[in-house]
């Protein structure tokens, strides 16, 4: 056992940086959220004018909304990429699993800013798609609905985030025993009816984490939406970004975003109880 | 015998360059309780295994009353298995666990409860029901991994080494509620084990496998009565390998004086000094180290006391040739 006093001495550390780069810059945002800007000027004055805004003005709640739609089809989308993509590398792949695997892994090591440019240059008017459609034939003039638009950004997140919610669900499926499995096959499960009944309750913890990570990266994302996304692709954090800089409203900028950490937040306590209940039922 | 339930005949498998099954051939009746008896690597899980469909023999033919196993996947075979450590499933009670096979063959819900209902009683696990496996003991999960088997009334139930896990007084009592399941139901059991007690206490028959070849299979008391290999002869029993290709068991060892008796005309006989008396409970084994370097053991009558040197003799009848 470590004494009393070494034991604060260690903690040290960790409450410092926890202090300068979450509790200091949180109370800051949220006491800024509560100032008001008069002549290009941040006055200290206490007000609920942000909160007001917020709620009163349509554009706000629109682009909540789109964002929340956008982060939404992006998480079932990568869930729907995900999940079969972690069942055969984990359960079928035989030894080609680790191969695969780290094929899955590699994108992650290539920038993000990288792969949202890729998708530019992918869907561009002049871009390979486009190029591609008009050269067999099937378009005769450029796509323009492909970049600059939800579809986009949608397209894009998806891609950046389908590998997290590939590596938890991966994690959960590699760890169920293997005679589970030959269990349901010997009691006359198709491989189908094995996968709902077996193989995807017990990796659920894992796909929760996953779906979570989705929701809540993209939800926040900035870059994809200002690269790609266009006028009607803006994002809640885009608008977040303006007000910081060019519109120089950082009290309004921080009441938007306490907002969205509070949905976060408050999500994250869903899905993580959710989670343990779904470990406790799994009863190990 | 009654008729063949399952034929195997020539079949083979290998795990890389590891030859784990060479021609193995045998068949299994109709109601019997059969053991694949060998040590660890003697191939006995895979063969169990290509029985139930979860490894693919590389050759050889595999065939169920009439009908061809080859390309009859696991989920597709009238064959249920009892895991070495149960696998049930630990997110569902104790009641879908059993249900789970009937669900899997769309039984009707009514007959589903009545049919889990009724393997419950049998195994006396009515109470449980909606427990989860992890709330059972090591016997109760064991029992329940029974009933997930037998309620479906497989025409033929594996079961790979399910009582190694138990400690050895559940173990016992297990045994014989195996025994007498099987007895019950008339259901075709094959059971792996590399416990040879177990292999004999169950067995109708047992099919010793050796470095993936079927040593012997046969009843227990031919197997201990007519050992075909030197293998067999001591690994069911205690055995005493004579250098001219012959067993006897201890027990048909006698021991006399030297020169007491004069040798009957069908006999064999030895004269050795005795190394040791070792306690066995009912009786003791005494080792002599006979003249002409063979040591033999021989079963005598517990608390006996022998001079320095001995006379064995075994009558013909007891010698046993092996290969």
């Amino acid at each position: 056992m470590y004494s009393r006093a070494y034991q604060r001495l260690v903690a040290i550390p960790p409450l410092l940086w926890i202090s300068a780069f979450l509790l200091v810059p949180y109370i800051s945002l949220f006491c800024i959220s509560f100032w008001q800007v008069h002549s290009q000027q941040i006055v200290h004055q206490w007000t609920l004018h942000n909160y007001g805004q917020l709620v009163g003005n349509p554009v706000y709640l629109e682009v909540l909304g789109r964002s929340a739609r956008i982060a939404a089809s992006v998480t079932a989308l990568s869930l729907l990429l995900g999940i079969p993509l972690a069942y055969c590398i984990a359960l079928r792949a035989g030894r080609a699993r680790n191969l695969l695997y780290q094929l899955v892994i590699i994108p992650l090591w290539v920038s993000y800013l990288v792969r949202a440019y890729a998708w530019k240059t992918i869907l561009g008017g002049n871009g390979v798609l486009n190029t591609l459609l008009i050269h067999f034939g099937v378009l005769h003039e450029p796509a323009t609905f492909l970049l600059y638009s939800p579809f986009a950004v949608i397209l894009t997140l998806t891609h950046i985030y389908t590998p997290f919610v590939f590596l938890p669900a991966y994690a959960s499926m590699a760890h169920i025993p293997k005679a589970l499995i030959e269990a349901s096959k010997d009691l006359g499960a198709s491989p189908a009816r094995s996968f709902w009944t077996v193989v995807f309750p017990l990796s659920l913890p894992g796909i929760v984490a996953g779906a979570t990570f989705a929701f809540v990266l993209s939800l926040g994302d900035f870059i994809s939406p200002l690269l790609i996304g266009g006028p009607n692709g803006i994002m809640i954090s885009n608008i977040v970004v303006s007000l910081f800089g060019a519109a120089y409203d950082w009290p309004l900028g921080s009441a938007i975003s306490l907002c969205i950490l509070i949905l976060v937040v408050g999500l994250i306590a869903f899905t993580e109880s959710l989670e343990k209940r779904l470990r406790l039922g799994g009863g190990r | 015998m009654s008729e063949p339930l399952l034929t195997i005949a020539g079949v083979n498998k290998s795990f890389g360059s590891t030859k784990v099954l060479q021609d193995v051939s045998l068949t299994i009746a109709n109601g019997e309780f059969l053991t694949i008896l060998g040590e660890s690597g003697s191939g006995k899980t895979t063969l169990l295994r290509i029985i139930a469909g979860f490894e693919q023999a590389d050759g050889g033919t595999l065939t169920m009353q009439g009908a061809s196993l080859s390309e009859r996947p696991a989920n597709r075979r009238h064959i249920n298995t009892v895991f070495q450590n149960y696998a049930l499933f630990p997110h569902l009670t104790v009641f879908e666990n059993i249900a789970y096979g009937l669900r899997a063959k769309r039984v009707p819900p009514s007959e589903i409860k009545t049919r889990v209902d009724a393997a419950l009683a049998q195994m006396r696990m009515a109470e449980m029901a909606a427990r989860r496996p992890s709330q059972l003991s090591g016997g109760q999960q064991q029992r329940v991994a029974l009933a997930r088997a037998l309620v479906n009334r497989p025409a033929l139930l594996l079961l790979d080494e399910p009582l190694s896990a138990l400690d050895a007084s559940l173990r016992v009592h297990m045994q014989s509620e195996l025994k007498a399941l099987q007895r019950d139901t008339g259901i075709t059991f094959v059971f792996v084990t590399h416990d040879q007690e177990e292999a004999i206490t169950l067995s109708d028959r047992i099919a010793i496998l050796r470095h993936g070849r079927l040593e012997q299979l046969d009843t227990p008391r031919d197997l201990y009565n007519r050992p075909r290999t030197a293998y067999v002869a001591t690994f069911i029993g205690k055995a005493n390998l004579l250098p001219n290709g012959m067993a006897v068991r201890p027990e048909n060892v006698q021991v006399f004086a030297p020169g007491s008796v004069t040798p009957p005309k069908d006999s064999q006989s030895w004269t050795g000094t005795v190394k040791r008396i070792v306690f066995a409970g009912a009786s003791d084994l005494i080792e002599v180290e006979c003249s002409e370097g063979v040591t033999l053991n021989a079963r005598v009558p517990s608390g006996g006391s022998y001079p320095p040197t001995v006379q064995l003799i075994v009558a013909r009848e007891h010698l046993i040739p092996v290969a």
